[in-house]
């Protein structure tokens, strides 16, 4: 079951499944941060450890629903190439670009 | 213990181009084929081939094969085995047309033929004007090719084994190769996948520098666990570097930015290239510019706080320029390093881009060993392709464009010789050795065996420091005494592995014991390739030595192996292709 679908799955019945929970799903989401490309690599891997944990429910909804995009697209995305037309992933997609502070 | 045993034809490790390419030959023939792949196949690294994937079409200029074969050997500096190369460049038409067939989108020419583009190293009459011979789907061809050859093996009802991570291969008590141990990675719980045949597609090794251009899961794994089975891995020595990735990060900026004008100056703000090449200057071939830049930071005309990087300047081209003829690296830069190079220049630093060296095979992708008096023997049920393979088509330096094409032969090659074999072995061995599986298990239970110690290293610590020995001491600015050092301290770090623990042994997940396994491969892996490089003595392709800086064939035109344990030995190149005359080394001139 893909990531998505295990979150809809558990979403469908209700279920509270951020916080606590998110955090016990962090290795799955660092392997699906694992990609075919190196960019892809550095900035998603990158805003997983930086970022994931202070993002909404939505937000971090939106980051895992970003991660069962195609390598390609998702490299248009973070280049700024492209923009995502659902307005969840595409703010997440800004987030990612955005540089961590310092 | 028992462990489940999943049985198959043939077991293929790795969902890159070269693995799916042989995984869809051998469903079309209704083998019962398994898939492990350590992350999602589509998120394989073939994905990231942006370039094309030759054959000589002839829809742009004049070509043939031969051409082809031609700039092949002489791209490879004339260690590439010439057999093999004949049979690539004769194959690769009508793959791309198979390509075409099954879903790949290549580009068009406005009569409708295959879009090819011109690639450095392509001539026509071997070695006259610039050839044509690149086929591209725009500029995600690698990206295409794997999704549709992904979606055949779903059609064709290929088995795939998502994120599971091959320990070891196992064998019967004769050595014939019957599979692998296998861990799934999201239950930690072990597999053995026993197959009468086992092809091992992996990729390559870029993971092994701290600067370079490969995705993250470019660990070895199929190379190391060949080398632990007792096969030599031959030509490790030969790794491209790509002069111009962005330092400390590794991505690439592309060849094109200097031919719009952009150029490199040191800490000095010396323009240094003039010095090196005084005609091509910043257009120099590859290796004559990663050269350049290895030796300014070397010698301590670097930029920045540690002068550890050169200055890649394209700001006095104007916005205007830069908008429009780079946009795609001015997106990179902006992503990357938060600067703008209208106004900033660009830290670069030469970046490790592809492993030519690998398993040795022959031209059917069957893993070959070294015998008596320079026979070779097969090792029986093994095969390999691609990136990890050495079968060997790209010799000492890969031209731009065959990468995607050595696997896509090769994976086809490898799949109809299965095929034959799996006829002649209908019922296969069945016996795995004992021995074998015990060995497998014992590798993979080692890491939840340590306990704490006294020691603080960790797999991230060692890592990071592994691939900083390997940027400085096995890059592109190679000496005796640069290599030798760089040695010794690849030793140590493989005794201190022996020091490092997890600190988590859970099952579910474990992502950190993974990048244990993944370590001791990169480990491996370095030895291999340090000590190969230590030992040539001589520059040829990619393997560059200051100290040595001519090509000697006389004493060096043979192909290295490198044995676990640290032994070398060479054997000759196939110098005789199948059917026509063979190319004898000249000077590489461009």
């Amino acid at each position: 079951m893909s990531l998505r679908a295990a979150f809809s799955a558990r979403e469908s019945t209700g279920e509270i499944l951020f916080e606590s929970e998110s955090m016990l799903d962090r290795p799955r989401l660092y392997w699906q941060c694992r990609r075919g490309m190196l960019e892809l690599d550095i900035l998603l891997q990158g805003f997983l450890d930086a970022k994931f944990d202070v993002l909404t429910t939505v937000e971090q909804h939106a980051f895992i629903e970003l991660l069962d995009y195609p390598d390609a697209i998702l490299l248009e995305y973070m280049l700024g190439r492209m923009i995502p037309t659902d307005q969840r992933i595409a703010n997440v997609v800004t987030q990612i670009r955005t540089p961590v502070a310092s | 213990m028992t462990i489940p045993v999943r049985k198959f034809d043939t077991l293929v490790i790795g969902a890159g181009g070269g693995g799916l390419r042989a995984a869809l030959q051998l469903a079309q023939a209704e083998a019962n084929v398994a898939v492990v792949s350590k992350v999602f196949p589509t998120r394989s690294h073939t994905v990231a081939a942006q370039g094309g994937m030759n054959a000589a079409l002839a829809n742009v200029s004049p070509d043939n094969w031969h051409w082809h074969m031609y700039d092949t050997v002489k791209g490879g500096d004339f260690l590439g085995d010439q057999d093999a190369i004949e049979y690539m460049c004769r194959a690769a038409p009508r793959l791309v047309v198979e390509l075409e067939h099954i879903g790949v989108p290549f580009s068009r020419l406005d009569n409708g033929k295959i879009y090819q583009r011109p690639f450095g190293g392509q001539s026509q009459n071997f070695g006259g004007e610039q050839a044509a011979r690149t086929c591209a789907a725009a500029d995600r061809t690698g990206h295409a090719i794997l999704h549709a050859l992904y979606q055949q093996n779903i059609r064709a009802k290929t088995h795939f084994f998502d994120e599971y991570f091959a320990i070891d291969l196992i064998r019967d008590n004769d050595g014939c190769i019957l599979g692998a141990l296998v861990l799934e990675i999201e239950t930690g719980e072990p597999l053995i996948i026993q197959a009468k045949t086992t092809l091992i597609a992996t990729g390559g090794a870029g993971q092994l520098f701290r600067t370079n251009t490969n995705a993250r899961i470019n660990t070895g794994d199929g190379m190391a666990m060949a080398l632990r089975a007792g096969i030599p891995l031959q030509d490790m020595e030969f790794f491209q570097f790509h002069p111009t990735g962005i330092a400390g990060k590794g991505m690439l900026i592309s060849e094109a930015v200097r031919g719009e004008g952009g150029y490199l100056v040191n800490g000095d703000g010396e323009r240094f290239m003039e010095r090196y090449a005084p005609n091509a200057r910043d257009l120099a071939s590859r290796d004559v510019v990663s050269r350049a830049v290895a030796t300014e930071i070397h010698e301590g005309r670097g930029c920045g706080p540690n002068k550890d990087y050169i200055l890649l300047k394209v700001d006095h081209l104007g916005a205007d320029v830069i908008r429009k003829r780079l946009p795609g690296i001015r997106d990179m830069v902006m992503t990357f390093l938060h600067i703008d190079p209208i106004n900033q220049p660009i830290p670069i630093f030469p970046t490790a881009h592809y492993t030519m060296g690998g398993i040795p095979t022959n031209r059917f992708g069957q893993v070959v060993v070294p015998q008596q008096q320079g026979a070779e023997d097969i090792v029986p049920g093994l095969y390999a392709v691609g990136e990890c393979a050495c079968v060997s088509v790209h010799g000492a330096n890969r031209l731009g464009g065959n990468s995607l094409l050595d696997i896509v032969v090769f994976g086809r090659a490898a799949g109809n010789h299965i095929i034959e074999y799996l006829k002649e072995n209908r019922y296969g061995r069945t016996v795995v050795a004992q021995h074998s599986i015990d060995t497998a298990l014992a590798h993979l239970a080692r890491w939840d065996q340590r306990s704490q110690g006294v020691s603080n290293e960790t797999v991230d610590g060692l890592r990071n420091e592994l691939k900083a020995v390997m940027d400085h001491y096995c890059g592109v600015f190679r000496t005796e005494d640069v290599l030798r050092t760089g040695l010794d301290k690849v030793l140590k770090i493989e005794q201190r592995l022996q020091n490092v623990y997890l600190k988590d042994h859970s099952k579910i997940f474990n992502t950190a014991r993974i990048e244990a396994f993944e370590l001791e491969n990169l480990v491996d892996l370095a030895l291999a390739t340090v000590a190969s490089a230590l030992a040539r003595k001589e520059s040829r392709g990619a393997h560059m030595r200051m100290d040595y800086p001519q090509r000697d064939d006389v004493k060096w035109l043979k192909h290295s192996l490198f044995f676990k344990g640290g032994q070398l030995d060479y054997k000759p190149v196939r110098m005789k292709p199948l059917t026509v005359e063979g190319f004898s080394p000249k000077p590489r001139v461009y």
